[in-house]
């Protein structure tokens, strides 16, 4: 039974990496010009499953965050210092509607594996006051 | 060895163990969500229960050894009424949890959880008020 508490627990640090990659991509929208010269490229986390040792159940993974291979958004303004030839300048390619969804559904699970580990406590509380 | 007493509350033990196997799974199931081609997987308890009842059935701990001669039966890692679940909304990552499914049986496993502690805790405490003749 306990190890229900670290399935539970891997679902909320794999919800977190996952609210902190969104994070960073909203905070990053608008940005133009990154350290490497290039515009911000959106992150996404890849979950994994991963067995556990007494083989019945799996606990959640937060495997390689991967970067979104989406065109860069190109806005025309020519009197932008970043501006190409033609006038466009290379915004990041992240999608800020894509990304609140994604939040709603990270906090979401979030929400439901901490309501798992407070029934999981009650059950084994109950358990512990049998008989008396 | 089976006294009197683990006759009596042998049902709801072998009740509860599925039970708690079962709220494993459940909780992989919720928490693995938002994993791409993960299968959600429940515990058929009718199947399992009728397993555990039948006689000869080594408890699901083992059988108690008292010297490191003893040999302990053979058994299978994980309960026999493991399926799939049926998935009724295609999800475009391969995932087949549908959390509002899960978390509703997983507050139907907790509630017949507890129920069956509450069984329990009834039958002892008959037994408890036989003894004391009340």
């Amino acid at each position: 039974m306990f190890n229900i508490f670290k399935i539970a627990g891997s679902a909320l640090s794999a919800q977190s990496v996952r609210l902190n990659t969104i994070a960073s991509n909203l905070a990053n929208a608008e940005s133009v010009a990154g350290p490497n010269g290039e515009p911000y490229r959106a992150r996404q986390v890849v979950f994994g499953a991963k067995l556990l040792e007494d083989g019945k159940g799996y606990s959640v993974e937060a495997g390689p965050i991967v970067e979104s291979t989406a065109p860069f958004r190109l806005v025309h303004e020519p009197s932008n210092p970043m501006a190409d030839e033609n006038g466009y300048v290379k915004m990041s390619n992240v999608n800020a509607v894509e990304d609140m969804v994604n939040m709603i559904s990270a906090s979401r699970s979030y929400q439901n594996s901490t309501e798992v580990i407070s029934s999981v406590k009650s059950m084994m509380q109950k358990t512990l006051q049998i008989g008396s | 060895m089976t006294s009197g007493l683990d006759r009596l509350i042998s049902v709801q033990n072998a009740s509860i163990g599925i039970r708690v196997a079962r709220q494993q799974l459940l909780a992989s199931n919720i928490a693995n969500a938002d994993t791409p081609n993960f299968k959600a997987s429940d515990v058929d308890f009718k199947a399992e229960l009728l397993r555990a009842m039948a006689p000869g059935r080594v408890p699901l701990g083992g059988l108690a050894t008292t010297s490191s001669a003893h040999l302990q039966p053979p058994q299978s890692q994980s309960p026999v009424g493991v399926a799939y679940r049926v998935d009724h909304q295609g999800n475009l990552d391969g995932n087949t949890v549908d959390m509002d499914v899960e978390r509703a049986q997983f507050a139907e496993n907790n509630l017949r959880h507890d129920a069956s502690i509450t069984f329990i805790n009834h039958l002892l405490r008959s037994v408890q008020q036989a003894v004391q003749g009340q």
